[in-house]
């Protein structure tokens, strides 16, 4: 019987042939807890009683969520995660390192075929290297780090095809915007979600991962894509492991197809206090912003950076912006240190801070005052998510978002189209 | 809570006894959409690790006086995808630490659905427009129903999926996996 991506993997890794809607334990490549949830991991582990781990490699944890530690009671929980690394010998990427997100493909701990869970709901990122990953609770990673396995309910399927050639200034997070204004925040949950299409095709893999990203965003399980040549090329530098790229079957069942088009499509932006309220950039061109932020397991990578930079270049940041840039690892800050992106975001008057997720999740590098509106590449922007109830947080593209910070005002990023071409 | 009718939980002929348990619902004013970074910031979730601490600030940013409200085996009522957003367990132990009984929605996001049942959280789905804040509320699980005392009304709600009724039962997924020495959930899965 034909089956979907989601169906096969998960039939891989459990002995037997599953369909959407069944019940499967399976046994998981690869888990991980960040510094907000492996404290509860910890503490679940050792509930358990056993003693040991499963496999530590196919486990570690990641310190980017409040790295550095803004506080004691941080501290304390770094602290934790250190002792039991240290206690298990266990993989542990400290301050610095960079976001999760990025560590955990950068560093080949996943490839093609693989099942993985992490303690942080935006794990769906791999699906763009054809993972069946996902975001779970801290218990639930205490359980498999412990066992090895976890349980499933196999999703059922639907079939996003993006069709076009995107238009210069576009990007592939207007792409995932633009979706999940049409899919609405409630409209894939539980569902795993493929990608197809031209567009996709022709994205970077750094460009579809924040699609990917985004897929938990419209409540999806899972945002996966077809392993292509580029997919094969990047993680062949990256995982010791062989890959086992999935494709669907002809005639796999699903339970919606989706269509769209982006050959026509303008830069989107996310507006308070949802993602799916997403609206053109042109509706928004009066819109002040105090703060911009670039960074993000959805936009930190280099190509992002890139893009930022050209926008930057000769420019400065409007003096009433604060302008923030994290990098999504070490590796990436230090290629665009090389390629002299860093000395173009300073000179630009922006911030430059440490790898890590800090002002996209409100612990530190930028809290936001009373009233204020920023401008993120980040994938939420629920009320208070960066630190303040009563501020306002608009999300984008990085282009957009440098574009912003340069006009003190929601702008759109085609009006640098030489530059971006 | 008003226990009104609790028997142990025995297999009489086929049909289990009904519990029936009597609660006050608790209603925000947003109902849709409730976001985990909703029932507990990310500004508390990083720093404390106590959840009797934690679960003092639940729901600040969109109701700053709803905590305080909060009794011991009260009910929280809300709307559609309840609990989206982030994978934080913090959110349904705060919930369950602050005294809810359970959640009953339209419907839940899946992280969150995992992760309540994990830890001994129940969660129904249910028709929940008609419930106001303060009503009381009586559950019968078994049977299915779920009766509006204040307003006299009776719905049905959907039956708690069997993985999550076996992890309820054994007390969360911990205490279901040192019983069990794994996964144990038979062929009726």
């Amino acid at each position: 019987m034909a089956s979907t991506i989601a169906e096969k993997i998960l039939s891989n890794h459990c002995g037997k042939d599953v369909r959407a809607l069944d019940i499967a334990v399976c046994d998981v490549d690869f888990c991980f807890g960040q510094d907000g949830t492996s404290s509860i991991v910890i503490d679940s582990f050792r509930k358990l009683g056993l003693g040991k781990v499963f496999d530590k490699n196919k486990f570690c944890m990641v310190i980017d969520h409040s790295a550095p530690s803004p506080n004691i009671g941080v501290s304390e929980i770094h602290k934790k995660m250190r002792i039991f690394a240290k206690e298990f010998d266990l993989g542990l990427y400290d301050s610095g390192c960079g976001v999760c997100h990025q560590i955990v493909p950068q560093y080949g701990h996943v490839t093609c075929g693989d099942l993985v869970l992490g303690a942080d709901s935006h794990t769906c990122t791999y699906g763009a290297i054809n993972v069946f990953s996902t975001g779970v609770g801290s218990t639930d990673i205490a359980i498999t780090l412990a066992s090895g396995k976890n349980w499933f309910k196999v999703p059922e399927t639907i079939k996003v095809i993006v069709n076009g050639k995107l238009p210069v200034g576009v990007y592939s997070k207007d792409i995932i915007l633009h979706i999940a204004k049409d899919i609405g925040s409630n409209g894939a949950t539980y569902k795993s979600v493929e990608f197809y299409g031209e567009a996709i095709s022709d994205l970077s893999v750094d460009a579809r991962l924040t699609i990917s990203n985004m897929a938990v965003e419209i409540g999806a399980k899972i945002g996966i894509m077809e392993a292509d040549n580029k997919v094969l090329k990047w993680v062949a530098g990256k995982s010791k492991r062989a890959p086992k790229p999935v494709q669907a079957d002809i005639g796999a069942r699903y339970v919606a197809v989706k269509e769209y088009d982006i050959s026509k499509l303008s830069p989107q932006i996310a507006k308070p206090h949802a993602v799916d309220n997403v609206s053109d950039v042109g509706e928004l061109a009066q819109q002040r912003i105090d703060q911009a932020f670039l960074g993000t397991c959805t936009n930190g990578r280099l190509e992002d950076l890139e893009i930022a930079a050209k926008i930057l270049k000769r420019n400065k940041v409007n003096p009433e912006v604060k302008f923030i840039i994290a990098p999504a690892s070490r590796e990436i800050f230090l290629e665009a240190s090389k390629k002299g992106l860093i000395d173009i975001f300073i000179e630009a008057g922006c911030v430059v801070v440490g790898p890590g997720c800090g002002p996209c999740v409100g612990t530190h590098n930028g809290i936001l005052a009373d009233g204020e509106v920023a401008i993120s590449t980040a994938n939420r922007n629920f009320k208070g998510r960066m630190g303040n109830p009563n501020s306002f947080i608009y999300l984008a593209s990085p282009a957009t978002v440098a574009a912003s910070a340069i006009k003190g005002s929601i702008a759109d990023p085609r009006e640098y189209k030489k530059r971006l071409a | 809570m008003k226990k009104i009718k609790k028997k142990k939980n025995k297999i009489t002929e086929g049909v289990k006894t009904p519990i029936l348990t009597q609660h006050f619902a608790r209603r925000l004013k947003v109902q849709d959409n409730i976001n985990t970074d909703y029932v507990i910031s990310g500004r508390y979730k990083f720093r404390i690790q106590d959840p009797k601490e934690l679960c003092k600030h639940i729901f600040e940013d969109i109701d700053p006086e709803f905590a305080a409200r909060v009794k011991k085996g009260d009910i929280l009522v809300a709307g559609e995808n309840f609990g989206c957003g982030s994978s934080r367990e913090q959110a349904p132990q705060s919930l369950k630490t602050a005294g809810f009984y359970a959640v009953i929605a339209k419907s839940f996001a899946r992280i969150f659905y995992r992760n309540a049942f994990n830890i001994g959280l129940m969660l129904i789905e249910c028709n929940t427009g008609f419930i106001d804040d303060g009503d009381t509320v009586e559950l019968d699980i078994e049977r299915g129903k779920l009766k509006d005392v204040s307003k006299g009304l009776v719905f049905d709600v959907k039956p708690i999926p069997y993985v999550m009724k076996k992890l309820l039962e054994d007390g969360g997924v911990i205490e279901h996996f040192k019983k069990y020495g794994g996964f144990s959930f038979n062929e009726q899965a």
